[in-house]
């Protein structure tokens, strides 16, 4: 390696601007002006939509005002709905992340600072529509009114826990509320849902499906699988990529955001692409019922990549501060979407400092009553929580001779 | 009643579920307008529509996602990967999701889905083409793994795998789809219309999942066997001079482990034959069962007849391929000791 010759090949590995101790770095970034991007007609072709994936649909401006064509036709009660939905999710998992650190539970992942995208979809969306969830969108069953003593129930593993102790914290499962059983392998929920999506178009169902996954696991192969069967069948399926800039430690360069967008992925499978601010409750409200709309009308699928930041760590598991600056989270360009939703509702003269004040302490005691009830029932390790014959239950739905031969070794 | 071959069978027992559940429907590379290269799924896309059977991508990790979302909204699909050599792409997905969906969701979301997959040598198919990857699935924990041996099993296993609630692995041993070939290559092929298992009805019948057949009854020696060995096994038993047993297994995975034990408990002694290579391979899940069963019936050692650990070579199909000839060696290894 000591000479180089002149004409040699260089190997580009991409890195992000800051790093720890540096000053975060915004800067090369250019968004447009809320209000700014046109709405397209929803029976658009693809190809007419191909510029949306290079700009960024945003309705709210920093002091709170609601700008330009994609602001959507919501009712203020409607808004306040969501913020609560907003406050108590963070309520939450500020609660089960401490529980995680008190020795309560073994794992815990936090939505800090993308709440919006999950609360402003489940919203836009029908309350019966389909949702394949990647790991971070507890606000989906936060906002279809999921009770929050069951989902703590499944993060502490106990004798309530609705899927019996078998999987990882916050990996939850509601088929009655159209909640998918969350993997942890990464993406293969997506092209699950498209799939989904086939067999409601094929039934003659009215019900769409929608999925997220990170941008990170974008560049699994079940992506691409995910689109190609989306844009051959023309599913009727929403499919969000949530770009928070960070897969764990990897910035979104490593996966290909260097080069282009994620919206971007979709020019190429004949989708069309939106790229929305995902720190704009309004923005994605309005996206996701135009991709909602368009896919009822048996018009096919959208892509959307909502651009935010996690501001959070990846899980109880991970410290960014090892990897990014401490302060990059609060020099986010496109704020908070809790603070967001609040100005824009305050500014329409439907909220408070003081309805806030208070909404935040009713979210508070609605997650503390919540975690009082499930704690009753026990943390992870409680003893007696499931018996270990459950372990054998539902790998088939009968048990066949050798998993009874081997419950019978358990002496279960 | 009608001669089938493998492929007619198999190509009624979805007709036959087509016709009777509308949530039956069927996919794959190339199943569509020209019916699969095997044919498998012939003029079901004209009978039934293009929405019941159609050409997918060829993307095997989309095909068997697809087909687990159809699944888990309440459909009944039965996806084709064309060859089983194709299938890894979509391992994960088989793997990871379809087998546990059940599991880790509390039983809460099921997937009701039928993977078939032709598999196997003996087609001068090379490397990418003969695998035997049975044991690739029996290793995991939620899925069922079936393997026909005659046009009359492969229906009524089929039929009851599409009716199962869990997903099953349907392993086609494509070197019989057109007749039962016995490993003699240097013999007439002979064609299915010959065999008595090619009596196949063209009306709706099952086989369970879990249970064994003895094709052949012997007082000597158990051969445990499946798919193409079944008739390799046959010959190797009639050209022998032993008087073996031979069980065809049908279903991998739950086992008929009664059939197992109730045969090398009569005749102590067992030879195992798979075309699958041999470390790791199903073979030695059958031997150790049969050790941990019927230890003190048996005479000898238990011997493993399978292909050998190296890839599968194209001009050397077979010398790889389990003949009858070293099936017979096998045996009188077994016998002698």
């Amino acid at each position: 390696m000591s000479s180089r010759k002149p004409n040699a090949l260089d190997l580009h590995v991409p890195a992000p601007r800051a790093r720890p101790g540096d000053k975060p770095d915004f800067s090369g970034w250019r968004f447009p002006e809320p209000g700014d991007t046109p709405r397209p007609d929803v029976a658009a072709s693809a190809v007419e939509l191909r510029d949306f994936a290079y700009g960024l649909i945003r309705v709210l401006d920093m002091q709170g005002n609601a700008l330009g064509p994609w602001t959507p036709e919501i009712a203020p009660e409607t808004l306040r709905r969501g913020l609560k939905y907003m406050l108590v999710t963070r309520a939450f998992d500020d609660r089960m992340y401490r529980a995680q650190r008190q020795g309560k539970t073994s794992f815990y992942m936090q939505s800090f600072g993308e709440e919006a995208v999950s609360i402003a979809q489940a919203l836009a969306l029908n309350p019966d529509d389909m949702c394949f969830p990647s790991y971070r969108q507890q606000g989906l069953l936060i906002a279809r009114d999921y009770p929050l003593v069951e989902m703590m129930n499944q993060i502490y593993s106990n004798a309530r826990d609705p899927v019996k102790g078998r999987q990882l914290p916050v990996m939850y499962s509601s088929k009655k509320d159209g909640f998918f059983t969350i993997s942890g392998n990464l993406a293969t929920q997506a092209p699950q849902a498209v799939g989904w999506a086939m067999a409601s178009a094929y039934s003659g169902d009215l019900r769409i499906a929608s999925t997220w996954l990170g941008e990170g696991s974008t560049a699994e192969g079940d992506f691409h699988a995910a689109m190609t069967f989306a844009g051959v069948y023309r599913a009727p399926v929403i499919i969000n990529v949530v770009n928070n800039q960070w897969a764990i430690s990897s910035f979104q360069g490593i996966a290909g955001g260097e080069n282009t967008t994620f919206a971007a992925r979709g020019v190429g499978y004949g989708i069309p692409p939106l790229r929305v601010d995902g720190n704009d409750f309004l923005a994605v409200y309005a996206v996701t019922r135009w991709a909602a709309e368009r896919a009822r009308a048996n018009l096919g699928p959208t892509l959307i990549e909502h651009f935010t930041y996690r501001a959070g760590a990846h899980s109880t598991s991970d410290d960014p501060s090892r990897y990014r600056p401490a302060d990059e989270g609060r020099a986010w360009p496109l704020g908070d979407p809790v603070e967001r939703l609040k100005q824009h509702l305050i500014a329409l003269g439907e909220w408070s400092e003081e309805q806030h004040r208070q909404a935040q302490e009713e979210a508070l005691e609605q997650v503390r009553a919540a975690g009082r009830e499930a704690e009753k029932v026990g943390v992870l390790g409680a003893d007696g929580a499931h018996p270990p014959s459950s372990m054998f239950e539902d790998v088939y739905k009968d048990m066949p001779w050798h998993l009874r031969q081997q419950r019978d070794e358990l002496g279960a | 009643m009608p001669n089938m071959t493998m492929i007619q069978a198999l190509n009624s027992a979805l007709d036959n579920m087509m016709a009777r559940d509308p949530t039956v429907l069927t996919y794959g590379e190339d199943c569509g307008y020209f019916g699969g290269v095997f044919r498998v799924t012939e003029h079901l896309q004209k009978k039934y529509g293009p929405k019941r059977c159609f050409d997918a991508p060829i993307n095997e990790c989309g095909i068997a996602a697809t087909a687990i979302g159809m699944a888990v909204y309440g459909l009944r699909p039965v996806i084709e990967i064309q060859f089983a050599d194709y299938m890894y792409p979509a391992y994960d997905q088989l793997v990871s999701e379809a087998a546990r969906i059940r599991y880790r969701s509390a039983n809460d979301y099921t997937v009701p889905m039928t993977v078939r997959m032709p598999y196997g040598g003996g087609i001068y198919g090379g490397q990418t083409h003969s695998q035997s990857p049975e044991a690739l699935f029996t290793h995991v924990a939620g899925l069922k793994t079936v393997i026909p041996s005659t046009p009359y099993d492969a229906k009524g296993l089929l039929i009851s795998a599409i009716e199962d609630d869990d997903p099953v692995i349907f392993l086609e041993p494509k070197r019989v789809y057109n007749g039962p070939f016995d490993g003699r290559r240097d013999r007439p092929v002979i064609p299915w219309a010959k065999h008595p298992a090619s009596e196949v009805p063209d009306e709706y019948y099952k086989i369970p999942l879990g249970k064994a057949n003895t094709v052949r009854e012997g007082a000597d020696l158990t051969i445990l066997a499946y798919g193409t060995m079944v008739h390799v096994a046959l010959a190797a038993a009639e050209e022998s001079g032993i008087d073996a047993e031979v069980i065809d297994l049908r279903t991998l995975v739950p086992v008929d482990i009664e059939a197992i034990v109730a045969s090398v408990s009569k005749t102590g002694r067992c030879v195992i034959v798979h075309e699958a290579t041999r470390t790791s391979g199903y073979g030695a899940e059958l031997s150790a069962l049969v050790q941990e069963h019927c230890f003190y019936q048996l005479e000898a050692p238990i011997q493993r007849v399978t292909g050998f650990d190296t890839p599968y070579p194209h001009a050397l199909e077979w010398e790889y391929f389990p003949t009858p000839q070293r099936l017979i060696k096998a045996m009188r290894r077994v016998m002698e000791a």
